[in-house]
């Protein structure tokens, strides 16, 4: 079969797989881990040794292994400790687990960025810890964590296709599908390729947008 | 009986003994400034009349609520005595990514023990920038305003919880010179207006003019205290007639422009 036939065939099953599978495995994961690493970057700077213990040994984890590694240990505990899951739910949870502890550092860092007569003014208008974190502190990291977490969101998309290998239905596992009966893996994997850097270059725009949404909306 | 009452206060900075037992009484009403060399341990006293340093020991009062820092108080005993304080600190410390409205009432919505609905918070908010003359600028941000407008706002957040006692912490030394007359005017006339206040400042003239009573803190105790003619006028203490020598004539020990003087 004609290469450009076979890649212009396969286009919208690939972009479709895109949309089904990459996309909402990334957003998901990232929102959920952006929940995981705000709660290990306040027990890392809790006043609670057992706390601080617990956040670094789980950075200390997530970023001494690889992530194909944890996608396999997540994909196969369920089964071992009797929980049904499908692959969609493991790949999900992996990526959480991951983006939690690389983003973990980034809002660490971030919050003792912003100035410790923050936390002060807080505590004379007498707002307690969560308020004072939800509506002074993390409002200020958020905005200057942006460009690092932006970095980690467009890890993410590609890192997404590591879950391939337990078979959830993305963009590079349809890529392989395609491609198995052609023997034609050369047209298809540049395809899925072009297709992921056209994604990363959407979210590139997106990232300078929220930026300057930020800049626009307050200085630190 | 007095406002504000504290006994044998003493805060250990590492090695570094920083307050080494000071008494201190404040009547409703008055206005007290607390001066003295930079590193006298006024500050930190200051902070540690609402909870900001948590000395090791000593005893804090302020209109019924008592706070005993030997006796590691919690969080809820520190957070009542600081329901009774408004506090204005050098740098103002205002929330940047809210508007100068926000910055004066998020206390009022967001502070667990008041509570207050959105459009009371909002017309007491307004009111208040009002008397500080900022009226105009409540919905702009913090970073569109001048050193002296941002330092009213922070003392207008500080009014929005309505405290017993206001604390001014070095409120004009961050400003550039010309704008300190607005805050300092602004303070003389929260004092006329019977609020009860104490302040650490350089600020002689402003000490000499509003002040009930001046008190003079050096290497971790008070020194002398009493009005402002005893104090500053009248100094007994050596060490503060050498203080206020140097502060209001900074330029006394150039021996260089002593002898241009001289001859």
């Amino acid at each position: 079969m004609d290469r450009w036939q076979l890649a212009l065939d396969s286009l919208w099953p690939l972009v479709r797989a895109a949309l089904i599978g990459t996309i909402p495995l990334t957003l998901i994961s990232f929102i959920l881990g952006l929940i995981v690493a705000v709660l290990i970057a306040l027990a890392k700077l809790s006043k609670i040794r057992a706390l601080r213990l617990f956040g670094s040994f789980y950075v200390s984890l997530i970023r001494g292994t690889p992530l194909l590694v944890q996608i396999f240990i997540i994909f196969y505990v369920f089964p071992f400790i009797g929980i049904r899951m499908d692959a969609w739910t493991c790949g999900i949870i992996a990526l959480t687990v991951n983006v939690g502890g690389y983003a973990a550092e980034t809002i660490r860092g971030a919050i003792l960025a912003v100035p410790k007569g923050q936390w002060e003014a807080s505590a004379t208008i007498n707002l307690d810890y969560v308020t004072t974190l939800r509506r002074i502190i993390l409002p200020q990291a958020f905005k200057i964590a942006v460009p690092p977490l932006s970095n980690t969101f467009i890890s993410l998309v590609k890192d997404s296709s590591l879950v391939s290998t337990i078979g959830v239905l993305e963009l590079l596992r349809q890529a392989q599908v395609i491609a198995t009966p052609t023997y034609d893996f050369l047209t298809l994997y540049i395809e899925a390729a072009l297709i992921y850097w056209a994604i990363c270059i959407v979210l590139s725009f997106a990232q300078k947008r929220l930026e300057n949404y930020f800049d626009n909306k307050a200085t630190v | 009986m007095s406002l504000l009452s504290v006994r044998g206060i003493h805060k250990t900075f590492g090695k570094n003994q920083v307050i080494r037992g000071i008494d201190l009484d404040i009547e409703p009403g008055t206005v007290t400034v607390i001066i003295g060399p930079s590193g006298c341990g006024k500050t930190t006293l200051l902070r540690s009349l609402n909870g900001l340093e948590s000395p090791e020991k000593g005893v804090v009062s302020i209109d019924s609520v008592q706070v005993n820092y030997a006796e590691k108080p919690t969080a809820a005993d520190v957070s009542l005595l600081r329901s009774k304080t408004g506090f204005v600190f050098q740098a103002h410390h205002l929330f940047p990514h809210r508007t100068v409205l926000q910055n004066v009432t998020e206390g009022l919505i967001y502070g667990p023990s008041l509570k207050r609905p959105a459009s009371e918070a909002n017309a007491l908010g307004q009111s208040l920038l009002d008397q500080v003359g900022l009226g105009d600028k409540a919905k702009a941000y913090p970073s569109d305003l001048s050193g002296g407008q941002q330092q009213r706002v922070g003392i207008a957040r500080a009014l929005a919880l309505q405290p017993k006692l206001l604390l001014f912490d070095e409120p004009t030394s961050a400003l550039d010179p010309e704008i300190v007359g607005d805050v300092l005017q602004l303070m003389r006339k929260l004092a006329r207006e019977g609020w009860t206040m104490a302040v650490v400042t350089h600020e002689i003239q402003f000490a000499k003019q509003v002040a009930n009573n001046v008190v003079f803190v050096d290497q971790g105790v008070i020194v002398e205290q009493g009005t402002p003619q005893e104090v500053l006028a009248n100094p007994r203490h050596p060490r503060t007639r050498e203080f206020l020598r140097r502060v209001l004539d900074p330029l006394a020990d150039d021996a260089e422009y002593a002898e241009e003087v001289a001859s």
